[in-house]
């Protein structure tokens, strides 16, 4: 399993003009809500999924994120936005 | 002070950076007349521009023209704009972007460049933007890559490259392109005087579509192609600029400050200068900016009409154009009573197969400065597509 990272057209970023994190890529933009905006920002290269929700978990004080984040994960592959996993 | 808790701040700011360009591409959207616009906002001036853009919260940054190479600040203003926390996008026709140029906007921080390609040949490619550009391009694209930017490959397509649609999308692979944006010309400004000769038929479209729909299903996310077809083939109106003053804000090389790219060539508008108003009295405060904005000037039929929120009414340029009334609805839509004027420019075109019945109107000065000074040049269909013919002689 590799690490979840954002494919390099993507950037993201908090807009606060939108209160939200926000994907820019080539003249698009996704609002993000906050789990998704958490979730992304530590899609950096550095985390395998289990330590991603490990850490969510941790910060969240909630011990059952797992299910929310591999369905979003897998929703975030299927659109494109992350590295390919091999 | 009107109320600006309802109206949501631009997101999409574009920069025309310049109405200059080495390139005569026949379907422009450039207004005809550009020469009557060839002032040019300073250094300063775009600075001033986007921060307060940034400030009411822009995201998005074009830099467009025209060819923004051409302007020679263009580092710098990316620079800029990339601080302020931009995603910033390079429109270009790769004319003048050096490995040297290259470079520097990689430090400036440049996000992406999307390059524009007019077809997979250079015969054609070199034909429709009246210039020998194709290997230059070509050379431009493995640059890109080289630099590792983003890479979006755009291709205008028409009558002439529809049937080349699978070497389009070939090349675009082999140059390793993210995005493929096939554009099927839309019909204002350059492209609406060449609309008799650019026009496709819907055998060519359906052609191209399937073609479109094959390698998308074989190649996977390797590169996302966009397809949009004409809106002359549709029965309802494109949403045009997701409404009106609603995300977008162009900016002009003169410092006019425009709710869409073609809105220069509407009637009755004045559209204000970002060198008099602030970004925020433009966007909030401004006649040009509120006239099209929301539901409240809808004409029948949309004032009733329940699909009104999902098109807004379609595209006031091409209200005007086809109608003679920007307020109308869009024409492309079937309920408009205008709507036979569109299936006519269709029919047309499937009857006309010959070419070269009229000649090819290229964007350069001296056509630009004939069409000016024809009132014609610039109005509705109803007095000007036949006219322009005899104005080309």
């Amino acid at each position: 399993m590799t690490a979840l990272k954002l494919k390099p057209i993507f950037r993201l970023q908090w807009e606060p003009a939108q209160n939200a994190h926000v994907l820019l890529y080539p003249e698009g933009m996704v609002k993000l809500n906050q789990s998704a905006g958490e979730i992304l920002k530590r899609c950096d290269g550095t985390r395998h999924i289990d330590t991603l929700i490990a850490e969510l978990q941790e910060a969240f004080n909630a011990p059952d994120l797992g299910d929310e984040v591999r369905l979003f994960v897998a929703e975030a592959h299927r659109r494109g936005w992350l590295e390919s996993q091999t | 002070m009107s109320d600006t808790s309802e109206i949501a701040p631009p997101l999409w700011l574009l920069a025309e950076l310049t109405y200059r360009c080495p390139l005569h591409c026949a379907f422009c959207y450039n207004p005809v007349n550009y020469t009557d616009h060839s002032s040019e906002l300073t250094t300063d001036e775009w600075l001033g521009v986007f921060r307060q853009a940034r400030a009411l919260g822009a995201a998005q940054l074009g830099f467009s023209g025209g060819e923004p190479l051409l302007r020679d600040d263009l580092e710098v203003l990316v620079g800029e704009a990339r601080k302020l926390g931009f995603y910033t996008n390079l429109i270009t026709s790769g004319v003048g972007l050096t490995e040297k140029r290259l470079g520097d906007m990689k430090a400036a921080g440049l996000d992406h460049i999307q390059l524009s390609f007019q077809d997979s040949t250079q015969e054609l490619n070199d034909f429709l933007s009246s210039t020998r550009t194709f290997d230059l391009k070509n050379r431009v694209a493995k640059s890109i890559k080289a630099h590792d930017f983003p890479m979006v490959l755009n291709c205008v397509l028409h009558r002439y490259n529809l049937p080349h649609v699978d070497k389009i999308i070939d090349m675009a692979l082999a140059m390793g392109a993210e995005y493929l944006e096939l554009a099927n010309t839309q019909y204002y400004g350059w492209a609406h005087a060449n609309r008799a000769q650019l026009m496709p038929t819907a055998e060519q479209l359906k052609e191209a579509e399937a073609v479109v729909e094959r390698y998308r299903s074989e190649i996977g996310d390797r590169c996302k192609i966009y397809f949009v077809v004409p809106d002359y083939f549709e029965n309802r109106p494109k949403r045009c600029m997701n409404g009106w003053g609603s995300v977008f804000l162009g900016i002009s090389p003169d410092g006019a400050a425009l709710p869409c790219h073609t809105a220069r060539s509407l009637p009755g508008l004045t559209f204000p200068n970002v060198k008099q108003r602030s970004i925020r009295e433009i966007w909030y405060d401004s006649d040009a900016f509120n006239r099209f904005r929301g539901f409240g000037w809808m004409k029948e039929p949309c004032r009733s009409c329940e699909e009104k929120t999902i098109d807004a009414g379609g595209c006031r340029c091409q209200a005007y154009l086809l109608t003679g009334d920007p307020a109308n609805a869009d024409p492309v839509c079937d309920k408009s009573p205008h709507h036979e004027a569109v299936i006519n420019v269709v029919r047309k075109a499937a009857i006309e197969r010959e070419p070269d019945e009229h000649p090819i109107m290229f964007r350069n000065d001296s056509n630009s400065r004939r069409l000016a000074a024809s009132r014609d040049g610039r109005g509705p269909d109803h007095h000007s597509v036949a006219d322009l013919a005899g104005v080309r002689k």
